[in-house]
Protein backbone atom coordinates (compact mmCIF):
# COMPACT_ATOMS: atom_id res chain seq x y z
CA UNK A 1 0.00 0.00 0.00
CA UNK A 2 2.74 2.44 1.00
CA UNK A 3 6.10 1.81 -0.59
CA UNK A 4 9.14 3.90 0.21
CA UNK A 5 12.38 3.44 -1.71
CA UNK A 6 15.68 5.11 -0.96
CA UNK A 7 14.27 8.38 0.36
CA UNK A 8 16.84 11.10 0.96
CA UNK A 9 16.38 14.60 2.34
CA UNK A 10 19.11 17.06 3.14
CA UNK A 11 18.67 20.35 5.01
CA UNK A 12 21.64 22.58 4.27
CA UNK A 13 24.52 20.22 4.96
CA UNK A 14 22.56 17.99 7.34
CA UNK A 15 21.25 14.75 5.93
CA UNK A 16 17.98 14.30 7.83
CA UNK A 17 16.85 11.19 5.94
CA UNK A 18 19.47 8.99 4.34
CA UNK A 19 18.15 6.26 2.06
CA UNK A 20 15.07 5.04 3.91
CA UNK A 21 13.15 2.13 2.34
CA UNK A 22 10.19 0.06 3.61
CA UNK A 23 6.75 -1.21 2.65
CA UNK A 24 3.49 -1.05 4.58
CA UNK A 25 0.66 -3.41 3.64
CA UNK A 26 -3.02 -3.08 4.47
CA UNK A 27 -3.59 -4.33 8.00
CA UNK A 28 -0.10 -3.30 9.09
CA UNK A 29 0.41 -0.91 11.95
CA UNK A 30 3.97 0.15 11.51
CA UNK A 31 5.69 1.66 14.52
CA UNK A 32 8.22 4.17 13.29
CA UNK A 33 10.67 4.54 16.11
CA UNK A 34 13.65 6.70 16.70
CA UNK A 35 15.07 9.33 19.01
CA UNK A 36 14.22 12.98 18.45
CA UNK A 37 15.88 14.24 15.32
CA UNK A 38 16.23 10.77 13.77
CA UNK A 39 14.28 11.78 10.67
CA UNK A 40 10.82 10.34 11.37
CA UNK A 41 8.84 13.50 10.66
CA UNK A 42 10.89 14.32 7.59
CA UNK A 43 10.20 10.85 6.16
CA UNK A 44 6.48 11.25 6.80
CA UNK A 45 6.44 14.68 5.20
CA UNK A 46 7.88 13.17 2.04
CA UNK A 47 5.34 10.32 1.98
CA UNK A 48 2.46 12.76 2.40
CA UNK A 49 3.74 15.07 -0.32
CA UNK A 50 4.58 18.05 1.88
CA UNK A 51 8.30 17.84 1.16
CA UNK A 52 9.92 16.82 -2.08
CA UNK A 53 12.60 14.14 -1.63
CA UNK A 54 16.11 14.87 -2.89
CA UNK A 55 16.26 11.24 -4.05
CA UNK A 56 14.12 8.12 -3.89
CA UNK A 57 10.40 7.60 -4.28
CA UNK A 58 7.31 7.18 -2.17
CA UNK A 59 4.28 5.49 -3.70
CA UNK A 60 0.82 5.03 -2.27
CA UNK A 61 -1.49 2.48 -3.90
CA UNK A 62 0.99 2.38 -6.76
CA UNK A 63 0.93 6.15 -7.33
CA UNK A 64 4.18 8.07 -7.09
CA UNK A 65 3.68 11.09 -4.88
CA UNK A 66 6.09 13.11 -7.01
CA UNK A 67 4.06 12.38 -10.16
CA UNK A 68 0.50 12.79 -8.88
CA UNK A 69 0.58 14.41 -5.46
CA UNK A 70 -3.14 15.19 -5.37
CA UNK A 71 -4.13 11.56 -5.99
CA UNK A 72 -1.80 10.41 -3.22
CA UNK A 73 -2.99 13.09 -0.81
CA UNK A 74 -6.59 12.07 -1.32
CA UNK A 75 -5.70 8.50 -0.23
CA UNK A 76 -3.86 9.48 2.92
CA UNK A 77 -5.09 10.72 6.26
CA UNK A 78 -2.25 12.63 7.86
CA UNK A 79 -1.85 13.83 11.40
CA UNK A 80 1.17 16.14 11.40
CA UNK A 81 3.29 16.49 14.52
CA UNK A 82 1.51 18.66 17.13
CA UNK A 83 -1.78 18.47 15.18
CA UNK A 84 -1.95 21.89 13.53
CA UNK A 85 -5.45 23.28 12.92
CA UNK A 86 -7.04 26.64 12.23
CA UNK A 87 -7.51 27.77 15.82
CA UNK A 88 -10.14 30.42 15.24
CA UNK A 89 -12.54 27.90 13.71
CA UNK A 90 -14.85 25.75 15.77
CA UNK A 91 -14.37 21.99 15.61
CA UNK A 92 -17.37 21.57 13.32
CA UNK A 93 -16.38 24.45 11.04
CA UNK A 94 -12.91 23.01 10.71
CA UNK A 95 -14.09 19.48 9.94
CA UNK A 96 -16.58 20.85 7.44
CA UNK A 97 -13.75 22.62 5.67
CA UNK A 98 -11.71 19.43 5.57
CA UNK A 99 -14.75 17.54 4.28
CA UNK A 100 -15.28 20.08 1.55
CA UNK A 101 -11.66 19.91 0.39
CA UNK A 102 -11.86 16.13 0.59
CA UNK A 103 -14.56 16.30 -2.03
CA UNK A 104 -17.75 15.88 0.00
CA UNK A 105 -19.58 18.75 -1.66
CA UNK A 106 -23.14 17.69 -0.86
CA UNK A 107 -24.07 19.08 2.56
CA UNK A 108 -25.83 15.88 3.65
CA UNK A 109 -22.89 13.58 2.87
CA UNK A 110 -20.50 15.99 4.48
CA UNK A 111 -22.57 16.22 7.65
CA UNK A 112 -22.63 12.45 7.86
CA UNK A 113 -18.83 12.23 7.52
CA UNK A 114 -18.28 14.97 10.05
CA UNK A 115 -20.66 13.41 12.56
CA UNK A 116 -18.98 10.05 12.16
CA UNK A 117 -15.54 11.57 12.74
CA UNK A 118 -16.82 13.50 15.77
CA UNK A 119 -18.31 10.34 17.26
CA UNK A 120 -15.18 8.23 16.66
CA UNK A 121 -12.96 10.76 18.38
CA UNK A 122 -15.45 11.71 21.13
CA UNK A 123 -15.56 15.36 20.19
CA UNK A 124 -19.33 15.92 20.32
CA UNK A 125 -19.20 17.86 23.57
CA UNK A 126 -16.83 20.50 22.16
CA UNK A 127 -18.19 20.65 18.64
CA UNK A 128 -19.04 24.36 18.78
CA UNK A 129 -15.88 25.41 20.60
CA UNK A 130 -13.06 27.29 18.90
CA UNK A 131 -10.11 24.94 18.45
CA UNK A 132 -7.65 27.40 20.03
CA UNK A 133 -9.59 27.15 23.32
CA UNK A 134 -9.31 23.35 23.51
CA UNK A 135 -6.92 21.42 25.75
CA UNK A 136 -4.00 19.55 24.22
CA UNK A 137 -5.83 16.22 24.33
CA UNK A 138 -8.84 17.58 22.51
CA UNK A 139 -6.69 19.35 19.91
CA UNK A 140 -5.01 16.05 19.21
CA UNK A 141 -8.41 14.44 18.70
CA UNK A 142 -9.35 17.17 16.24
CA UNK A 143 -6.22 16.24 14.34
CA UNK A 144 -7.37 12.64 14.35
CA UNK A 145 -10.89 13.48 13.29
CA UNK A 146 -9.46 15.47 10.39
CA UNK A 147 -7.19 12.60 9.35
CA UNK A 148 -9.84 9.88 9.29
CA UNK A 149 -12.80 11.93 8.07
CA UNK A 150 -12.59 10.57 4.53
CA UNK A 151 -11.92 6.99 5.68
CA UNK A 152 -8.57 6.83 3.87
CA UNK A 153 -6.82 3.54 3.04
CA UNK A 154 -3.59 4.94 4.54
CA UNK A 155 -3.00 6.72 7.81
CA UNK A 156 0.19 8.56 8.61
CA UNK A 157 0.30 9.66 12.24
CA UNK A 158 3.23 11.68 13.55
CA UNK A 159 3.55 11.20 17.32
CA UNK A 160 -0.19 10.81 17.82
CA UNK A 161 0.05 10.36 21.58
CA UNK A 162 2.63 13.06 22.27
CA UNK A 163 1.66 15.22 25.23
CA UNK A 164 -1.40 13.21 26.23
CA UNK A 165 -2.05 11.87 29.71
CA UNK A 166 -2.06 8.08 30.24
CA UNK A 167 -5.81 7.74 29.87
CA UNK A 168 -5.86 9.72 26.67
CA UNK A 169 -2.95 7.68 25.36
CA UNK A 170 -4.88 4.50 25.91
CA UNK A 171 -7.91 5.91 24.22
CA UNK A 172 -5.90 6.98 21.18
CA UNK A 173 -4.27 3.57 20.97
CA UNK A 174 -7.55 1.73 20.92
CA UNK A 175 -8.81 4.19 18.33
CA UNK A 176 -5.81 3.45 16.11
CA UNK A 177 -6.27 -0.28 16.59
CA UNK A 178 -9.93 -0.09 15.68
CA UNK A 179 -9.14 1.78 12.50
CA UNK A 180 -6.32 -0.44 11.37
CA UNK A 181 -8.26 -3.49 10.19
CA UNK A 182 -7.86 -3.02 6.43
CA UNK A 183 -5.68 0.05 6.40
CA UNK A 184 -1.98 0.73 6.17
CA UNK A 185 -0.99 2.72 9.24
CA UNK A 186 2.36 4.34 10.01
CA UNK A 187 2.76 5.90 13.40
CA UNK A 188 5.88 7.52 14.70
CA UNK A 189 6.84 7.64 18.31
CA UNK A 190 9.78 7.69 20.62
CA UNK A 191 7.86 5.77 23.27
CA UNK A 192 8.51 2.04 23.19
CA UNK A 193 5.55 0.81 25.19
CA UNK A 194 3.40 2.31 22.48
CA UNK A 195 4.84 0.10 19.80
CA UNK A 196 4.51 -2.90 22.03
CA UNK A 197 0.86 -2.10 22.66
CA UNK A 198 -0.40 -1.73 19.12
CA UNK A 199 2.11 -2.28 16.33
CA UNK A 200 2.69 -5.45 14.38
CA UNK A 201 5.90 -4.14 12.86
CA UNK A 202 8.78 -2.05 14.10
CA UNK A 203 11.12 0.14 12.15
CA UNK A 204 13.87 1.83 14.08
CA UNK A 205 15.46 4.79 12.42
CA UNK A 206 18.63 6.43 13.64
CA UNK A 207 20.44 9.40 12.07
CA UNK A 208 18.25 9.11 9.01
CA UNK A 209 18.89 5.40 8.40
CA UNK A 210 16.73 2.34 9.02
CA UNK A 211 18.56 0.15 11.53
CA UNK A 212 15.77 -2.35 12.31
CA UNK A 213 12.73 -3.58 10.37
CA UNK A 214 11.03 -6.55 12.04
CA UNK A 215 8.13 -7.74 14.21
CA UNK A 216 7.87 -6.70 17.87
CA UNK A 217 8.58 -10.31 18.85
CA UNK A 218 11.76 -10.49 16.82
CA UNK A 219 12.75 -7.14 18.30
CA UNK A 220 12.26 -8.41 21.82
CA UNK A 221 14.20 -11.59 21.02
CA UNK A 222 17.31 -9.53 20.27
CA UNK A 223 18.14 -9.45 23.94
CA UNK A 224 15.95 -11.84 25.84
CA UNK A 225 14.87 -10.57 29.20
CA UNK A 226 16.00 -7.02 28.56
CA UNK A 227 13.58 -4.13 28.57
CA UNK A 228 12.68 -2.77 25.17
CA UNK A 229 14.23 0.59 25.88
CA UNK A 230 17.57 -1.06 26.64
CA UNK A 231 17.55 -2.61 23.16
CA UNK A 232 16.47 0.69 21.71
CA UNK A 233 19.26 2.53 23.50
CA UNK A 234 21.86 0.13 22.12
CA UNK A 235 20.58 0.56 18.60
CA UNK A 236 20.37 4.33 18.58
CA UNK A 237 23.17 5.38 20.88
CA UNK A 238 25.01 6.81 17.89
CA UNK A 239 22.43 9.62 17.92
CA UNK A 240 23.03 10.82 21.44
CA UNK B 1 -9.58 24.25 -9.94
CA UNK B 2 -12.79 23.37 -8.11
CA UNK B 3 -10.61 23.16 -5.01
CA UNK B 4 -10.32 26.96 -4.99
CA UNK B 5 -13.83 27.33 -3.57
CA UNK B 6 -13.37 25.67 -0.16
CA UNK B 7 -10.12 27.57 0.43
CA UNK B 8 -11.73 30.84 -0.63
CA UNK B 9 -14.75 30.29 1.57
CA UNK B 10 -12.75 29.36 4.64
CA UNK B 11 -10.45 32.31 4.22
CA UNK B 12 -13.19 34.85 3.58
CA UNK B 13 -15.40 33.73 6.48
CA UNK B 14 -12.24 33.61 8.59
CA UNK B 15 -12.07 37.40 8.58
CA UNK B 16 -15.35 37.53 10.48
CA UNK B 17 -14.29 34.96 13.07
CA UNK B 18 -12.08 37.55 14.71
CA UNK B 19 -12.45 41.28 15.39
CA UNK B 20 -9.88 41.96 12.67
CA UNK B 21 -12.53 42.26 9.97
CA UNK B 22 -14.62 44.78 11.86
CA UNK B 23 -11.62 46.83 12.97
CA UNK B 24 -10.35 46.87 9.41
CA UNK B 25 -13.67 47.83 7.85
CA UNK B 26 -14.21 50.64 10.35
CA UNK B 27 -10.69 52.02 9.96
CA UNK B 28 -11.03 51.81 6.20
CA UNK B 29 -14.33 53.71 6.21
CA UNK B 30 -13.30 56.34 8.75
CA UNK B 31 -9.94 56.94 7.10
CA UNK B 32 -11.16 57.13 3.51
CA UNK B 33 -14.18 59.30 4.30
CA UNK B 34 -12.21 61.40 6.81
CA UNK B 35 -9.45 62.10 4.30
CA UNK B 36 -11.99 63.07 1.66
CA UNK B 37 -13.84 65.42 4.00
CA UNK B 38 -11.09 67.08 5.99
CA UNK B 39 -8.04 66.92 3.77
CA UNK B 40 -9.55 66.61 0.33
CA UNK B 41 -12.20 69.30 0.85
CA UNK B 42 -15.04 67.07 -0.25
CA UNK B 43 -17.63 69.83 0.31
CA UNK B 44 -15.46 72.88 -0.36
CA UNK B 45 -14.63 71.68 -3.84
CA UNK B 46 -18.26 72.30 -4.53
CA UNK B 47 -18.42 69.80 -7.31
CA UNK B 48 -20.45 66.66 -7.52
CA UNK B 49 -17.70 64.05 -7.80
CA UNK B 50 -15.69 61.63 -5.70
CA UNK B 51 -12.34 63.04 -6.84
CA UNK B 52 -11.41 64.07 -3.31
CA UNK B 53 -12.19 60.54 -2.13
CA UNK B 54 -10.27 58.61 -4.77
CA UNK B 55 -7.18 60.78 -4.75
CA UNK B 56 -6.08 59.45 -1.35
CA UNK B 57 -6.67 55.80 -2.05
CA UNK B 58 -3.21 54.87 -3.32
CA UNK B 59 -1.82 56.26 -0.03
CA UNK B 60 -4.43 54.70 2.18
CA UNK B 61 -3.94 51.29 0.57
CA UNK B 62 -0.26 51.56 1.28
CA UNK B 63 -0.95 50.76 4.94
CA UNK B 64 -4.30 49.05 4.93
CA UNK B 65 -3.64 46.38 2.35
CA UNK B 66 -0.39 45.08 3.87
CA UNK B 67 -2.40 44.79 7.11
CA UNK B 68 -4.74 42.38 5.34
CA UNK B 69 -2.13 40.66 3.16
CA UNK B 70 0.56 40.11 5.80
CA UNK B 71 -1.19 37.15 7.42
CA UNK B 72 -2.13 35.27 4.25
CA UNK B 73 0.85 32.91 4.30
CA UNK B 74 2.95 34.01 7.27
CA UNK B 75 0.20 32.90 9.65
CA UNK B 76 0.00 29.46 8.02
CA UNK B 77 3.75 29.07 8.35
CA UNK B 78 3.80 30.20 11.96
CA UNK B 79 0.91 27.97 13.03
CA UNK B 80 2.08 24.92 11.08
CA UNK B 81 -1.25 24.76 9.25
CA UNK B 82 0.61 25.14 5.96
CA UNK B 83 1.60 21.49 6.35
CA UNK B 84 -2.04 20.56 6.80
CA UNK B 85 -3.11 22.66 3.82
CA UNK B 86 -0.50 21.23 1.48
CA UNK B 87 -1.20 17.63 2.42
CA UNK B 88 -4.87 18.05 1.50
CA UNK B 89 -5.79 17.09 -2.08
CA UNK B 90 -5.36 20.51 -3.66
CA UNK B 91 -2.64 22.13 -5.73
CA UNK B 92 -0.47 25.04 -4.73
CA UNK B 93 -2.22 27.11 -7.37
CA UNK B 94 -5.63 26.33 -5.85
CA UNK B 95 -4.40 27.55 -2.49
CA UNK B 96 -2.75 30.69 -3.86
CA UNK B 97 -5.82 31.69 -5.86
CA UNK B 98 -8.29 30.74 -3.13
CA UNK B 99 -6.54 32.89 -0.58
CA UNK B 100 -5.97 35.78 -2.95
CA UNK B 101 -9.57 35.94 -4.12
CA UNK B 102 -10.87 35.69 -0.56
CA UNK B 103 -8.77 38.63 0.59
CA UNK B 104 -9.61 40.58 -2.55
CA UNK B 105 -13.31 39.99 -2.04
CA UNK B 106 -12.92 41.27 1.50
CA UNK B 107 -11.21 44.45 0.28
CA UNK B 108 -13.89 44.97 -2.35
CA UNK B 109 -16.47 44.61 0.42
CA UNK B 110 -14.73 47.42 2.32
CA UNK B 111 -14.75 49.52 -0.82
CA UNK B 112 -18.43 48.79 -1.43
CA UNK B 113 -19.24 50.03 2.07
CA UNK B 114 -18.08 53.51 1.04
CA UNK B 115 -20.90 53.63 -1.47
CA UNK B 116 -23.09 55.90 0.72
CA UNK B 117 -20.54 58.56 -0.16
CA UNK B 118 -21.49 58.24 -3.81
CA UNK B 119 -25.16 58.35 -2.88
CA UNK B 120 -24.56 61.56 -0.93
CA UNK B 121 -22.92 63.10 -3.96
CA UNK B 122 -25.84 62.01 -6.11
CA UNK B 123 -28.26 63.55 -3.64
CA UNK B 124 -26.41 66.86 -3.37
CA UNK B 125 -25.65 67.31 -7.03
CA UNK B 126 -25.61 65.74 -10.41
CA UNK B 127 -22.43 63.66 -10.69
CA UNK B 128 -21.13 61.79 -13.72
CA UNK B 129 -21.94 58.23 -12.65
CA UNK B 130 -19.66 56.79 -15.32
CA UNK B 131 -16.69 58.54 -13.72
CA UNK B 132 -17.66 57.31 -10.28
CA UNK B 133 -18.04 53.73 -11.54
CA UNK B 134 -14.64 54.00 -13.23
CA UNK B 135 -13.12 55.19 -9.97
CA UNK B 136 -14.54 52.24 -8.06
CA UNK B 137 -13.42 49.78 -10.72
CA UNK B 138 -9.91 51.24 -10.79
CA UNK B 139 -9.76 51.22 -7.01
CA UNK B 140 -10.77 47.56 -6.86
CA UNK B 141 -8.16 46.59 -9.47
CA UNK B 142 -5.48 48.60 -7.73
CA UNK B 143 -6.37 46.94 -4.43
CA UNK B 144 -5.88 43.58 -6.15
CA UNK B 145 -2.40 44.61 -7.29
CA UNK B 146 -1.36 45.80 -3.82
CA UNK B 147 -2.76 42.61 -2.36
CA UNK B 148 -1.00 40.26 -4.79
CA UNK B 149 2.32 41.90 -3.90
CA UNK B 150 1.56 41.49 -0.18
CA UNK B 151 0.55 37.85 -0.65
CA UNK B 152 3.88 37.14 -2.32
CA UNK B 153 5.83 38.86 0.47
CA UNK B 154 3.80 37.06 3.13
CA UNK B 155 4.84 33.72 1.68
CA UNK B 156 8.51 34.52 2.26
CA UNK B 157 8.37 34.69 6.06
CA UNK B 158 6.56 33.32 9.07
CA UNK B 159 6.70 36.70 10.75
CA UNK B 160 3.67 38.87 10.05
CA UNK B 161 5.41 42.07 11.12
CA UNK B 162 8.15 41.48 8.56
CA UNK B 163 5.50 40.69 5.95
CA UNK B 164 3.73 43.96 6.77
CA UNK B 165 6.87 46.09 6.58
CA UNK B 166 7.96 44.46 3.31
CA UNK B 167 4.47 45.01 1.92
CA UNK B 168 4.53 48.72 2.76
CA UNK B 169 8.02 49.20 1.36
CA UNK B 170 7.49 47.39 -1.94
CA UNK B 171 4.12 49.01 -2.53
CA UNK B 172 5.59 52.38 -1.61
CA UNK B 173 8.11 51.94 -4.41
CA UNK B 174 5.28 51.13 -6.82
CA UNK B 175 3.37 54.21 -5.70
CA UNK B 176 6.40 56.50 -5.87
CA UNK B 177 7.30 55.44 -9.41
CA UNK B 178 4.07 57.00 -10.64
CA UNK B 179 3.72 59.88 -8.18
CA UNK B 180 3.72 63.26 -9.94
CA UNK B 181 5.97 64.87 -7.34
CA UNK B 182 8.59 62.14 -7.77
CA UNK B 183 8.28 62.28 -11.57
CA UNK B 184 8.75 66.06 -11.37
CA UNK B 185 12.03 65.50 -9.57
CA UNK B 186 13.13 62.92 -12.14
CA UNK B 187 12.39 65.17 -15.08
CA UNK B 188 15.10 67.51 -13.72
CA UNK B 189 17.77 65.17 -15.03
CA UNK B 190 16.05 62.52 -17.20
CA UNK B 191 14.56 62.92 -20.67
CA UNK B 192 10.75 62.99 -20.85
CA UNK B 193 10.29 59.53 -22.45
CA UNK B 194 12.36 57.94 -19.67
CA UNK B 195 10.29 59.66 -16.99
CA UNK B 196 7.09 58.57 -18.71
CA UNK B 197 8.33 55.02 -18.85
CA UNK B 198 9.15 55.01 -15.14
CA UNK B 199 5.83 56.67 -14.26
CA UNK B 200 3.95 53.98 -16.16
CA UNK B 201 5.46 51.29 -13.96
CA UNK B 202 3.74 52.86 -10.95
CA UNK B 203 0.17 52.52 -9.74
CA UNK B 204 -1.00 56.14 -9.81
CA UNK B 205 -1.10 57.02 -13.54
CA UNK B 206 -3.16 53.90 -14.27
CA UNK B 207 -5.47 54.48 -11.36
CA UNK B 208 -5.90 58.16 -12.28
CA UNK B 209 -7.15 57.18 -15.70
CA UNK B 210 -9.90 55.04 -14.14
CA UNK B 211 -10.73 57.80 -11.66
CA UNK B 212 -11.29 60.17 -14.58
CA UNK B 213 -13.70 57.67 -16.08
CA UNK B 214 -11.31 56.55 -18.82
CA UNK B 215 -11.37 52.78 -19.31
CA UNK B 216 -8.23 52.07 -21.30
CA UNK B 217 -7.36 48.39 -21.96
CA UNK B 218 -3.72 49.15 -21.21
CA UNK B 219 -4.63 50.13 -17.64
CA UNK B 220 -6.55 46.90 -17.18
CA UNK B 221 -3.53 45.07 -18.60
CA UNK B 222 -1.21 46.89 -16.18
CA UNK B 223 -3.07 45.86 -13.03
CA UNK B 224 -3.72 42.40 -14.45
CA UNK B 225 0.00 41.94 -15.12
CA UNK B 226 1.04 43.09 -11.67
CA UNK B 227 -1.42 40.62 -10.12
CA UNK B 228 -0.39 37.76 -12.42
CA UNK B 229 3.33 38.37 -11.91
CA UNK B 230 3.10 38.65 -8.13
CA UNK B 231 0.93 35.53 -7.83
CA UNK B 232 3.22 33.56 -10.12
CA UNK B 233 6.17 34.44 -7.90
CA UNK B 234 4.02 33.61 -4.88
CA UNK B 235 3.39 30.17 -6.39
CA UNK B 236 7.08 29.65 -7.13
CA UNK B 237 8.04 30.69 -3.59
CA UNK B 238 5.64 28.11 -2.14
CA UNK B 239 6.64 25.32 -4.53
CA UNK B 240 10.28 25.52 -3.59
N1 LIG C 1 13.04 22.61 8.28
C1 LIG C 1 14.21 22.12 8.73
N2 LIG C 1 15.35 22.81 8.49
C2 LIG C 1 16.54 22.33 8.92
N3 LIG C 1 16.71 21.18 9.58
C3 LIG C 1 15.61 20.45 9.84
C4 LIG C 1 14.32 20.88 9.44
N4 LIG C 1 13.41 19.95 9.83
C5 LIG C 1 14.12 18.99 10.45
N5 LIG C 1 15.44 19.29 10.46
C6 LIG C 1 16.50 18.43 11.04
O1 LIG C 1 16.42 17.16 10.43
C7 LIG C 1 16.62 16.14 11.40
C8 LIG C 1 15.44 15.20 11.41
O2 LIG C 1 14.30 15.88 11.91
P1 LIG C 1 12.90 15.19 12.09
O3 LIG C 1 12.55 14.47 10.83
O4 LIG C 1 11.95 16.23 12.56
O5 LIG C 1 13.17 14.15 13.26
P2 LIG C 1 12.16 13.35 14.18
O6 LIG C 1 10.79 13.58 13.68
O7 LIG C 1 12.61 11.95 14.08
O8 LIG C 1 12.35 13.90 15.56
C9 LIG C 1 16.85 16.85 12.72
O9 LIG C 1 18.24 16.93 12.94
C10 LIG C 1 16.29 18.22 12.52
O10 LIG C 1 17.01 19.16 13.28
MG1 LIG D 1 9.19 14.47 14.64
Amino acid sequence: MIEVKGLVKTYGNKRAVDGVSFTVRPGDILGFLGPNGAGKSTTMKMITGYLRPDAGTATVAGIDVAKDPVAVKSRIGYLPESAPAYGEMTVVEFLNFIGEVRGFRAAATRREKVERALALTHLESVRRQAIETLSKGYKQRVGFAQALLHEPPCLVLDEPTDGLDPNQKNEVRSLIKSMAADRAVILSTHILEEVDAICNRIIVISSGKVVVDETPDAFRARKPGARLDAIFRDLTSADA
Amino acid sequence: MSQITPVLKREFLGYFRSPVAYVFLIVFLVASVGLAFFVGGFFKANQASLQSFFVFQPWLYLFLIPAIGMRLWAEERRGGTIELLFTLPLTTLDAVLGKFFAAWAFLVLGLALTFPLAITVGWLGDPDWGVIAGGYLGSALMAGAYLAVCSLLSSLTKNQVIAFVLGVVVNLVLVFLGWSVFNGLLSGFLPVPAVDFIANLGFIPHFDAFAKGILDPSDFAYFGSVIALALTLNYVALER
